[in-house]
């Protein structure tokens, strides 16, 4: 049991220096990019080598979770007491080559990773600090690493509204695509009056091609139980819900582990650090259903019924889970609040631009190099993040577009490669920063192919509780057909237009209110496809 | 099979009883009855109604709201391709039109003989190795169209 930052302080320095004296480590990518690239076998096969030349006692491995570059996966990384070196493209057929090379104490040159690359570089990392570093499964590794420490450093000596002030200066605003301060959320559940309250972490990542949260949750799974335990105390909740995708077994199961080792530790439960404050916290299975990632849904979904989002107001921090007052935030918006806490919310403050401070996670997909995890101050612009840290577009094609913001977002031009990334900045451009997907589209893609792509995504997502949406996305993806087809009328170009006014005003959740909004897009920056497709004689 | 003598729902009852038969729990409730069944079958679902006491129509209603449950039962083999963004821009649509023109079925269909079940997905936050198909559970990714008509080839032999 912990009860005191002291004693947590104690084991961490008890762990740094068992690792520092012990074997060196081989760390293998256990992300579920890697494992698809069988990690797991390569993780056994390099056990297996180790025992056959009796090397055990000199070498560990060590399962670490993504370390963001999963196109070059799997990643294994040799660190010794002077350094680490990063290796690429490994596979089981490289073991025996690899252990000797270590043994020798020398390099496997052509599978060496270059970490001066701007990939590396040009990243600035807060939230994905401990990803590919820390053993997921392993709690003390977390508390080795300053783990927790936000945690007790609050509980001993920081009143719930000086934790609110913090979250407040830090300016962190909401990283599941609205953008609302986190701050502001939490005090005005912390000054409700009731005897319940919950906080719940929104896993439930429904942008397909996205997987930030993903990450987090794999490889790091007690930073978000960290922060969800702070913003519990800060706002007076002491229970917590985490809302995960069904189809995303490994972080259920990753969690599941961090929760029981927290809570035999003390770190969760009852009287925490011998304080008042308890807080406990269970997961929650999604069905795969994107509306369930939509505030009033995720609550009805949690509940155990249908996913239908209701009218805001009342919202969630008056009447959220059992009609109680709740805090909902997403994953990467509770894995800062631990270094917030810990370094100062002036510190956070100071990275990013005037209105969106701190970092983003992207997740860079599509005609890309390299495709991967990333984590950028806000405000850095796109061409760096396309030609410097994603390597630019392969297979000799230009770049078209790049798409942000999943079904509720819309896709950037060329002529906008200097955007400077941030919330404003994106909605001035016709999109939003949404959950963190990236995906780059070449001059082979048709945009009225992906803007169909996206309407009938939300067509088939529609929960079809108010009719401008169920019955709106079904026009506008037959409509949008017809532009595919070379079918389309001049008149259909108006419709098509008007309609998406009309689906935008009239829709009762967010899905329908932005479902328009990457065809919108794609009808400003490339009419003449949509144009093409018109043929009225 | 009676409910008596069928083994699967005893560990359907455990799994209710361990949650306190709550009916909040619901959907952890099918989810544990998918994984027992491999589907969610009418007299399975009049079963967690019955012991949930909760209409029959709520229960069917939240079954048939997600995707992730399934009504029908699944072939012996199943091939999974993903339609998300990142691997729709990689052709993944072309690998799921060739695996329903070779085997005659739609997303969402099994073959007349139970072989092979055809189904799609939104993402498994794999994208970097955009396009992904999961065969059996195990997921591979940079697939081709020839890759995934060997591999579902091999997978059914
Ligand atoms: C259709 C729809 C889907 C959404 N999906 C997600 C999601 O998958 N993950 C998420 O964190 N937020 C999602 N959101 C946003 C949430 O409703 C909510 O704003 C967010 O979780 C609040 O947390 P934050 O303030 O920390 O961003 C979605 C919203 C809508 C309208
Ligand atoms: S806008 Fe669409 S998803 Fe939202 S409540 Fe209406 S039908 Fe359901
Ligand atoms: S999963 Fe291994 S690098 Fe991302
Ligand atoms: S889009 Fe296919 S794995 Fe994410």
């Amino acid at each position: 049991m912990i009860t005191s930052l002291n004693e947590l302080k104690e084991l961490a320095d008890k762990k740094k220096c068992a690792s520092g004296n012990s074997r060196q480590e081989l760390r293998v990518c256990m992300g579920s990019s890697c494992i698809s690239l069988g990690s797991a076998e390569l993780g056994k096969s390099l056990q297996d080598e180790l025992q056959n030349r009796d090397l055990e006692d000199k070498y560990k491995i060590k399962n670490v979770g993504c370390n963001g570059l999963c196109a070059n996966g799997t990643l294994v990384s040799h660190c010794r007491g002077d350094g680490s070196t990063l290796y690429e493209k490994i596979t089981t057929s490289d073991t025996k080559d690899l252990v000797e090379s270590i043994q020798n104490g020398g390099l496997l040159k052509d599978k060496m990773c270059d970490i001066t690359q701007p990939f590396f570089t040009k990243q600035t990392k807060i939230v994905l600090e401990n990803t590919g570093i820390i053993d997921p499964d392993d709690i003390e590794d977390y508390i080795a690493h300053g783990g927790y420490e936000a945690l007790f450093k609050a509980l001993d000596g920081m009143m719930p509204k000086d934790v609110i002030e913090e979250v407040k200066t830090s300016a962190l605003r909401g990283r599941g695509g609205g953008g609302y301060p986190a701050g502001i959320k939490w005090e005005s559940v912390s000054k409700v009056v009731s005897e319940q309250k919950y906080i719940i972490c929104n896993g439930d990542e429904g942008d397909p091609g996205a997987f930030m949260d993903r990450a987090v949750m794999e490889s790091d799974p007690h930073r978000v139980l960290e922060g969800m335990a702070i913003a519990g105390y800060a706002c007076g909740a002491n229970k917590g819900y985490i809302y995960v995708r069904a189809e995303y077994p490994l972080a259920v199961e990753k969690l599941g582990r961090a929760i029981k080792q927290a809570t035999k530790l003390g770190i969760l439960g009852e009287n925490i650090a011998h304080s008042n404050f308890s807080f406990n916290i269970e997961i929650r299975l999604g069905a795969g259903a994107f509306v369930c990632g939509e505030a009033t849904a995720l609550i009805a979904s949690v509940e155990g019924n249908r996913g239908n989002p209701r009218q805001k107001p009342p919202h969630l921090t008056d009447y959220g889970l059992w009609g109680k007052p709740t805090v909902l935030n997403n994953v990467e918006t509770l894995a800062n609040i631990a270094p917030i806490i810990k370094n100062g919310g002036a510190w956070y403050r100071d990275i990013g631009t005037e209105n969106s401070s701190g970092t983003k996670v992207f997740a860079l997909t599509g005609h890309i190099k390299n495709t991967g995890l990333v984590e950028v101050p806000m405000g850095t612009t796109l061409r760096e993040l396309i030609y410097e840290i994603g390597g630019g577009i392969p297979d000799g094609k230009k770049f078209k577009a790049i798409q942000s913001g999943g079904p509720s977002g819309g896709c950037i031009p060329k002529e906008l490669l200097d955007l400077h990334v941030d919330y404003e900045s994106l909605k001035n451009a016709g999109s939003i920063m949404g959950s963190g997907g990236l995906i780059v589209i070449d001059d082979s893609s048709n945009m009225v192919e992906i803007a169909r792509f996206f309407m009938d995504f939300c067509r088939s997502e529609s929960c079809g509780k108010c009719t401008p949406c169920r019955v709106g996305t079904t026009e506008l993806t037959l409509l949008l057909d017809k532009f595919i087809k070379k079918e389309a009328t001049k008149s259909d170009f108006e419709l098509l237009k008007e309609m998406c006014e009309f689906v935008k005003s009239t829709s009762l959740c967010g899905l329908g209110q932005t479902a328009p909004n990457p065809v919108l897009s794609t009808i400003k920056y490339f009419e003449s496809e949509y144009l093409e497709g018109i043929n009225d004689d | 099979m009676s409910t008596a003598t069928d083994d699967r729902y005893n560990t359907l009852e455990k799994s209710m009883k361990k949650l306190g038969y709550d009916k909040s729990a619901l959907i952890e409730t099918l989810h544990t009855a998918q994984e027992t069944f491999g589907y969610l079958g009418i007299d399975t679902l009049k079963f967690i109604a019955q012991r949930l006491r909760l209409p029959y129509s709520k229960v069917y209603g939240v079954a048939t709201f997600y995707n992730y449950f399934r009504l029908k039962p699944k072939g012996k083999h199943n091939v999974v391709v993903c339609m998300g963004t990142a691997c729709y821009i990689k052709g993944s649509n072309k690998i799921l039109e060739k695996i329903e023109q070779r085997y005659g079925i739609k997303v969402g269909e099994t073959t007349p003989d139970n072989v092979l079940s055809l189904l799609s997905a939104r993402c498994f936050g794999s994208c970097s190795l955009a396009p992904v198909v999961v065969y059996d559970n195990v997921p591979k990714g940079k697939v081709t169209v020839e890759d995934s008509l060997c591999e579902i080839e091999e997978m059914i032999k």
